[in-house]
């Protein structure tokens, strides 16, 4: 495809988000902020992409521009009127596919036309057509159970492409299939994209994914975590059909790399990130990383001269970004590595730990949590302030409440128990949901 | 038969925690009853005069015309369930104020003994319809009703709320219009849960048909056509070869309607399970291959197909599924308030009309005397569930743990818990005038001919779902009988049980009302209890005692329920659920 049919930046606005909020209230009743101020346009002619790590809001934000969730504040709006219910312009591509399973291929795509009320004989004509040009044709009276991860999510394609909305809204569309149906599926949307007769002017993809991201879109939007904000907007003005292997791609995704891992910028005069004794639990939370996930990421990180570039890593792993960036987020919350320029180098302490036996491991690792990762030395220090040295984890769940859903505090508690089980700082007895230290002697 | 599921399914007991509400709402359920039997009694003064419904023959040939009556009160009672699930299911998990009352409601209307209604309702139903049978056929209807309904309303209302969030919003996002949200989505998608809780409540139906269609109320004795009342009948004759003739009518049909209807239905239900893998062991059935294969259904599909869509277009109106995202607040805050102080003022009501009805009739003296004959009855459920579980759990183990053993064991077991055990009463009663044994302690037989049998049900389908890997597992460590017990097959059946426990602990109650007094020819049986109690009160048309008698027997079960089942349940769905 040329390139002068890359799009034009100026087409007419389709969904306008205008500072929206969503706060989510805790167990406890403090407000969480999920998304923070969140504004841009999506207009025609363009594919844009939402990245964003696991928790940054990016699906939250989806459902807002699809009206199925209210912002807590600002307004998303619908070619300039404001949507107060499902927003009747757009049609939704699932990551779970979403489709009926007692409906023939079909009856599902025919759904949104039937609520329509289109008759029958031109929702047949126009299912017809949808089914042909999305490649399921001899499918139609399959149903759903039938048909492999690939050819479900085209149904799930032509079930939205059939109702002809104004913008395609896709959550994570690929991220359920295998490496290889993603790609061809990817590479036919672009195809059809580019065709004369694609029924969508816009599409909003919704992703973790920094490769898939790069290679459908033309403006990508990073979100941050804890609270959701845009951090970056960049514009990806890559000749279609775009080459994975072109030094522009990677640099690409390198830059976006980079921009993810990046520290947000301190605010005020808050510790920096790299000696973070003095903050909090709720406000350094713990990334969601087993010890030996971490183990298992330093050794081949040692293996490979200790220094890696995490693109490459990623694909030698065949990780996703929210399978690899927690564990290099823990490794560099304990200090046993450090990232610049989306590589990533081991730390001395961090080869240590790796080359240690069972037992210094043990000890260098407990040191470290207790010194850097605020949760553990919450616990730590709660603990060695009772009589008996146990705590039920209702206490700790409590106190995260304040910053975290309810998910979200067991995930925080459950990461911070594992790494105080490994370090021997302190044992869970899972019978009673308490959290002990270990009894001198035993 | 699909070997591994528990009746009822077992999301349908998990229930929120007590709540001000319950008692808020079983207050409300004592003032209904009370409602119910001051509209009943104003009315039968002047309509009771006639005596309705003939006398039942027990000739043979009668016999098979008083099944298919019997069938026809199952299924109109079925259907009505049915509709009964679908408006109150779908107001109780649409509706957030709604919700606030129908769920605890529900948890207590559950509780009820439905026997104990019956009294209310036959003269309520006689009442509506004076000098005619149909009455009786109300009555009768809603005793099985009211016996299947509940269960099915709390299997659909849980799959509601349980329905995976992305198809909900996929229903919104493509507009579909409440109607056709509700056939599309919420229908099919709590087919499975319906079907299954459907069939095994249509068995328990059974029972309050047999119990239902010949029935004492005040001094008058009705009886409905019906093969219920062949049996009581035959019992007050005398007539032992009628009744066991009755007895071999009785398993057919229930043999025959699982084969027609109940298996082929829950065969195709499979269609509705929303995992997208296979059940590895997806029930058949012979009829429902003998259907797929003919052209009728779709023959008689195809001119209702218009039908649909003019329904669809016709409810257009009603609006789309979504809803507002922002509604205004202090509207909204408004409309609960009012909600709130309507039904408070309405229960607060007619609980002090209640209590002024109670107070110039019965009297509360009643409620103590009560309390002593329900702790007897009590003793009695008690008894036959420990005693149950030790002679149902090993033989139910020793079937679920031999997949062969257990596929053709778990529709027996289903049919013996169908069958309706007050059919075998009068035989029993023979043996206990025979030996001379007390019905104080042979109630507990009569009780436990029924309810016995949910508990090996539930342990055989506990048993095989132990999964293979770990039985293979004991083996291979030769774990020793006792350890073997502990450690895998008591943790492995633990939450069926419970379910089992639940519902054999609520039929053996419900049992109780007709099993503390018996008749057979001249015999007449009397245990002392609160079954026994509340079935004099019916004889002798003494609605206040009736009344009282239901809501202590009530008392007792949500009591129980809420101090043993419920935190056994908890625990279950927490440890043992595998």
């Amino acid at each position: 495809m040329p390139e002068s049919e890359s799009p034009p930046a100026d087409g007419a606005v389709i969904v306008e988000v205008a500072n929206v909020h969503k706060r989510f209230t805790s167990p406890d009743g403090s407000a969480l902020t999920v998304l923070d101020g969140i504004n841009f346009a999506l207009r025609e002619g363009e594919i844009v992409a939402l990245l964003g790590k696991s928790g940054s809001g990016k699906s939250t934000l989806l459902r807002c521009i699809a009206g199925l969730i209210a912002p807590t504040e600002g307004t998303v709006s619908y070619r300039g009127a404001p949507v107060t219910g499902a927003n009747p312009g757009v049609a939704m591509v699932f990551q779970s596919f979403a489709l009926l399973p007692w409906l023939t291929v079909r009856a599902n795509v025919e759904m949104g036309l039937e609520a329509r009320g289109v008759s029958p004989e031109e929702r047949r004509v126009r299912a017809e057509k949808a089914i042909d040009r999305i490649g399921l044709d001899g499918f139609e009276s399959a149903y759903p159970k039938e048909l492999s991860g690939g050819m479900r999510q085209r149904v799930g394609f032509a079930r939205a492409l059939v109702v002809e909305p104004d913008a395609l809204l896709m959550d994570e569309p690929f991220s359920a299939l295998d490496v290889l149906t993603a790609e061809n599926l990817r590479g036919e949307l672009l195809s059809l994209w580019a065709g004369r007769d694609f029924p969508t002017k816009a599409i909003l993809l919704v992703t973790h994914n920094i490769e898939e991201a790069v290679l459908m879109a033309d403006r990508i939007l990073v979100l941050t975590s804890n609270p959701g904000r845009l951090r970056a907007a960049i514009a990806n003005d890559l000749p279609r059909p775009r080459d994975r292997r072109s030094p522009d791609f990677e640099g690409l995704v390198d830059r976006i790399y980079a921009i993810m891992t990046g520290h947000p910028e301190p605010v005020g005069d808050a510790p920096a990130l790299s000696e973070p004794t003095g903050a909090s639990p709720t406000e350094l939370p713990l990334p969601h990383a087993s010890v030996g996930g971490l183990a298992g990421l330093l050794e081949i990180l040692n293996s490979r001269g200790g220094r890696d570039d995490l693109p490459q890593l990623a694909e030698l792993l065949s990780f996703e970004v929210d399978d690899l960036l927690p564990l290099t987020d823990a490794a560099e919350l304990l200090g046993f590595a450090d990232i610049a320029n989306a590589d990533l180098q081991l730390s001395p302490v961090g080869k240590e730990w790796v080359e240690a036996d069972i037992l210094t491991s043990k000890e260098l690792f407990a040191a470290r949590a207790r010194q850097r990762a605020p949760l553990v030395r919450s616990i730590v220090t709660a603990l060695e302030n009772t009589k008996d040295g146990t705590l039920n984890e209702r206490f700790f769940l409590d106190l995260l409440g304040r910053g975290f859903t309810e998910e979200a505090a067991r995930a925080q508690l459950d990461t911070a128990i594992n790494w105080g089980r490994y370090g021997e700082l302190f044992e869970y007895d899972a019978d009673d949901a308490e959290l002990v230290l270990p009894r001198p002697g035993r | 038969m699909t070997v591994g599921r528990s009746f009822p399914t077992r999301g349908v007991l998990r229930r929120p925690r007590f709540s001000g509400a319950d008692a808020v709402v079983a207050a409300g359920m004592v003032a209904l009853l009370y409602a119910i039997i001051r509209l009943g009694r104003s009315m039968n003064t002047r309509t009771l005069s006639a005596h309705v419904g003939g006398a039942v023959s027990t000739g043979l040939a009668n016999l098979p015309y008083y099944a298919a009556r019997s069938l026809l009160r199952m299924f109109i009672a079925l259907a009505l369930s049915v509709v009964f699930t679908f408006v109150y299911a779908t107001a109780a998990a649409r509706s957030r104020r709604a919700r606030t009352v129908l769920i605890p409601l529900l948890d207590i209307l559950q509780s009820v003994p439905i026997l104990g209604f019956l009294t209310i309702t036959v003269t309520f139903f006689i009442a509506l319809f004076p000098g005619s049978i149909l009455g009786l056929e109300c009555a009768s209807i809603f005793a099985i009703f009211t016996s299947q309904a509940w269960n099915m309303t709390f299997s659909m209302y849980h799959s509601l709320i349980t329905q995976p969030a992305e198809l909900d919003e996929a229903a919104r996002m493509f507009r579909l219009t409440k109607w056709e949200r509700f056939w599309r989505l919420d229908v099919p998608s709590s087919m499975i849960g319906l079907v299954w809780n459907g069939m095994m409540s249509f068995g328990g139906g059974w029972f309050f048909l047999a119990a239902s269609e010949a029935i004492t109320v005040a001094n008058h004795s009705y009886a409905l056509p019906g093969i219920g009342s062949y049996v009581a009948t035959a019992a007050t004759k005398g007539d032992l070869g009628a009744t066991f003739t009755a007895i071999a009518v009785m398993v057919v049909m229930v043999v025959a309607v699982n084969v027609v209807f109940w298996r082929p239905l829950v065969a195709w239900s499979e269609k509705f399970r929303i995992e997208t893998s296979e059940a590895a062991d997806a029930p058949r059935s012979v009829t429902l291959d003998l259907l797929r294969r003919s052209h009728v259904p779709a023959a008689l599909a195809r001119p209702l197909k218009p039908v649909g869509g003019l329904l669809d277009r016709a409810t257009r109106p009603l609006g789309l599924a979504d809803y507002p995202l922002q509604p205004p607040p202090v509207r909204r805050r408004v409309g609960d308030v009012f909600f709130a102080a309507a039904v408070g003022a309405l229960i607060a009501f007619t609980v002090w009309r209640g209590a002024v009805y109670l107070d110039h009739t019965a009297g509360f003296g009643q409620f103590p005397r009560c309390f002593g004959l329900g702790l007897l009855t009590f003793l009695r459920v008690a008894v036959l569930v420990v005693v149950s579980t030790v002679v149902w759990v090993p033989v139910g183990v020793a079937i679920g743990m031999n997949p062969r053993l257990a596929r053709y064991a778990q529709p027996v077991v289903q049919v013996l818990a169908s069958f309706p055990a007050n059919f075998l009463f009068p035989l029993v009663t023979v043996v206990f005038v025979a030996i001379g044994l007390s019905l104080n302690i042979g109630g507990i037989l009569l009780m436990a001919l029924g309810a016995q049998w949910y508990i090996l049900f539930n342990v055989i389908a506990g048993a095989s779902s132990i999964p293979t890997d770990l039985r293979e597992l004991a083996d291979q460590y030769r774990l020793p009988r006792r350890q073997r017990w502990r450690q895998l097959i008591l943790p492995g059946i633990f939450p069926f049980y419970v379910t089992g426990g639940i519902t054999a602990a609520g039929g053996a109650w419900n049992a109780s009302i007709v099993a503390e007094v018996v008749n057979y020819g001249h015999h007449h049986l009397v245990a002392s209890g609160l079954g026994a109690y509340i079935t004099k009160a019916t004889t002798t048309g003494n609605f206040a005692q009736v009344l009282t008698g239901v809501i202590v027997m009530s008392f007792y079960v949500v009591v129980v329920n809420r101090l043993l089942w419920r935190p056994l349940y908890h625990l279950a769905e927490t440890r043992y659920s595998l």
